[in-house]
């Protein structure tokens, strides 16, 4: 069986700051990390291979030749091989380019997969986009913040527990499909140094836009459906009254007495 | 040099409010000449700014006249149970109401598409909110909401009815719906807008937050019609009723078979959820890391109870396993816009607070008086809420025996 796994690297949004004179991002300091949604992607990844012999996971990233260090993580927590999809040419793709440069990178790299997973959402974009935009370019079925994954005996079928608003529905699907992951129950395995020191032995493949069967007016931003036409820091809220080194009492008083002036109680 | 940013070498005079202006650090005047380096996102911000209109992206063209075909504003009221029928949801009047104003600002029509089952109603409401026209398809395949049965219905939709544009809430079900249509009819697709506008050549304007909530961009989708977006739901309000708006509901023929959708569904675990749905609550009561412990969230959950709310919290405690993550605020979670929130114990790191800022009224507890939430909260209390809230209870208690 071989799964994909679609990752990104991103910006640690935590430590984000905005210049506020400039109202422009702080980048200086920002590490790079894997987004954490995909970490939970591998997980799931990485379950399937516990309880699945003989399978093959490769995880795929489109982004700069920085990416690599995201593929390196990927190894890391377990995963067998790494395709890095990089090209200048894809600068600035939008998420229907970056999910068409994907499905064109499975094709060309992993073309028998089985199953395709990735993070609900990165953390720097949030669109939550790709991953149907990629099912329905592949034309395969998707589910989406699955929290478990379950392989039918034969293998011919996934069973997934996704989060609803509500609580959870478990859907099931024939393969190959696509499923995007949100924090599941799993424990994350945290790396040794062996497996830090295997991931560097590990097969890392660079491909780039002459690899895949897409033309040159699809890619980055000419294959791009929307256009950023601004950007800008967030209206900010003014805070109005901060009461510190109150006793207890005194506190609580404070904000019952706010409560019954504006109506809630 | 980045390739896609043209940087004329003539025009440039090194001014430098590129440099300024670049949200990503991505250009800089060096040898008196403004040079981009590979975090370019091509945003745009620098081409807009520059005074000597010495910076250009390479752009596709679209073709006015193919594009000018498509009219009508169009949005999908998702619906959900209530009782024994389904009825639009919230965020289905919050679009509706978005709706009106930009097919007013077009003089388009506005029509509201329903999917569903033989019990699908409250149909004429949606027209008293605003719609001119709903579209109502009833199957029995669509009584419950499928990747692939909805995507069919709403591709049918777009393909027949050539809309200029087509909104969706940005619940769980539209952001798994919208990008496959977007997919299948090749639209562009903005996801969880909050702001949405015409500019003078008719297009949709699309605002979102990205990183965190710590930017904004404007997004539009220049060559694809219709143009698509998600919206946050708790954003917008909804319109007034107006029950002499005229009601026209079409029935809509539906074309749809078992094999068209792949997924089954096995099992449903609804959660008994004794705090309900956080995204409609009036009253929210949220606790994060500084509750110190998943015991003190019994005095959280009676504080609600009290005040008429729910308890949600921040993602920090849905990590640790203190509450399910459909009770998460925040960039991950669900946004929501009570009338009042009480954050307690929660630092208000960005993700949290984009998830919670169109609250009308805040109230923060936290013990570090530099706490980020304090920027925003009406009122902030630095303390330990721990020992504040029980004392809170009891003054609300004593209010509410004097009345």
């Amino acid at each position: 069986m071989k799964i994909v796994v679609c990752v990104k690297q991103v910006p640690e949004i935590t430590d984000v700051n905005v210049n506020p004179e400039t109202g422009t991002l702080v980048r200086e300091g920002i590490s790079a990390i894997l987004n954490p949604f995909c970490e939970y992607a591998l997980d799931h990844a990485t379950q399937l291979k516990i309880t699945q012999q003989e399978t093959e996971v490769i995880a795929i990233t489109m982004g700069p030749p920085q990416a690599r260090s995201a593929l390196f993580r990927c190894l890391e927590l377990g995963d067998d091989r790494a395709v890095l999809v990089s090209d200048r040419k894809f600068a600035g793709a939008d998420t229907w380019a970056t999910a068409l440069t994907l499905s064109a990178a499975i094709k060309a790299s992993v073309p028998d997969f089985d199953l395709i997973l990735m993070g609900k959402q990165a953390i720097d974009g949030d669109t939550a986009q790709v991953g149907p935009e990629l099912a329905e370019i592949l034309n395969l079925p998707q589910i989406t913040y699955g929290v478990e994954i379950n392989l039918s005996p034969k293998k011919k079928r996934i069973r997934v527990k996704r989060e609803t608003e509500h609580g959870y529905e478990v859907l099931e699907t024939r393969l190959p499909a696509v499923v995007s992951a949100s924090k599941g129950e799993l424990i994350r395995r945290v790396p040794s140094f062996q497996d830090v020191l295997t991931a560097r032995l590990k097969d890392l493949r660079v491909i780039s836009a002459d690899d895949l069967d897409l033309d040159e007016t699809e890619l980055g931003l000419k294959g791009s459906f929307t256009q950023v036409i601004n950007v800008f820091p967030p209206p900010q809220k003014q805070g109005g009254i901060k009461l510190e080194g109150l006793e207890p009492e005194v506190a609580a008083r404070k904000i019952a007495t706010y409560l019954r002036k504006e109506g809630f109680v | 040099m980045f390739k896609l940013l043209k940087i004329d070498k003539e025009k440039c005079n090194a001014c430098g409010l590129c440099e300024i202006s670049c949200p990503f650090g991505a250009i800089a005047v060096e040898n008196e000449l403004a040079q981009a380096n590979e975090l370019c996102t091509l945003c745009g911000a620098c081409v807009n700014v520059c005074p000597q209109a010495a910076l250009a992206i390479e752009r596709r063209k679209a073709s006015v006249e193919e594009l000018s075909q498509f009219k009508g504003v169009f949005i999908w009221a998702e619906c959900e149970p209530h009782g024994e029928k389904h009825v639009p949801r919230k965020v289905a009047y919050e679009i509706l109401s978005q709706g009106r104003r930009l097919a007013d600002q077009l003089g388009e029509p506005l029509n509201a598409v329903v999917l569903g089952d033989e019990g699908l109603a409250e149909m004429d409401s949606l027209c008293y909110h605003g719609a001119d026209r709903v579209l109502c398809f009833r199957h029995s395949l669509l009584g419950r909401y499928t990747s692939d049965g909805f995507t069919n219905v709403i591709s049918a939709v777009i393909a027949g009815e050539k809309p200029s544009i087509f909104l969706y809430g940005a619940t769980p079900n539209g952001r798994d719906l919208a990008p496959r249509v977007a997919a299948r009819m090749r639209l562009g697709l903005t996801a969880d807008c909050t702001e949405l506008g015409i500019d003078e050549n008719g297009q949709l304007v699309q605002t979102r937050p990205a990183f965190g909530g710590n930017i904004m961009a404007t997004i539009i989708s220049p060559y694809t019609r219709p143009q698509t977006a998600t919206v946050r739901p708790n954003v917008f309000a909804a319109a007034k009723r107006d029950l002499d708006r005229p009601v026209n509901i079409e029935e809509m023929p539906v074309t749809l078979n078992k094999t068209n959708i792949r997924t089954r569904l096995i099992d449903e675990i609804r959660l008994a959820s004794e705090e309900g749905r956080i995204e409609e609550a009036k009253v929210i009561v949220s606790a994060g890391r500084g509750c110190q412990d998943p015991i003190n969230l019994d005095t959280l959950r009676e504080l609600a109870r009290k005040l008429g709310g729910v308890l949600a919290g921040s993602r920090a405690i849905v990590e640790l396993g203190w509450i399910p993550h459909s009770l998460q605020v925040g960039q991950s979670g669900t946004t929501v816009g009570p009338d009042l929130y009480i954050a307690v114990g929660i630092s208000g790191a960005v993700q949290h607070v984009v998830g919670m800022s169109s609250s009308k009224k805040i109230i923060a507890i936290n013990k570090d008086p530099d706490a980020p939430i304090f920027k925003i909260a009406d009122l902030g209390i630095v303390g330990d809420a721990p020992v504040i809230l029980p004392k809170l209870i009891n003054e609300i208690e004593r209010i509410k025996v004097r009345r």
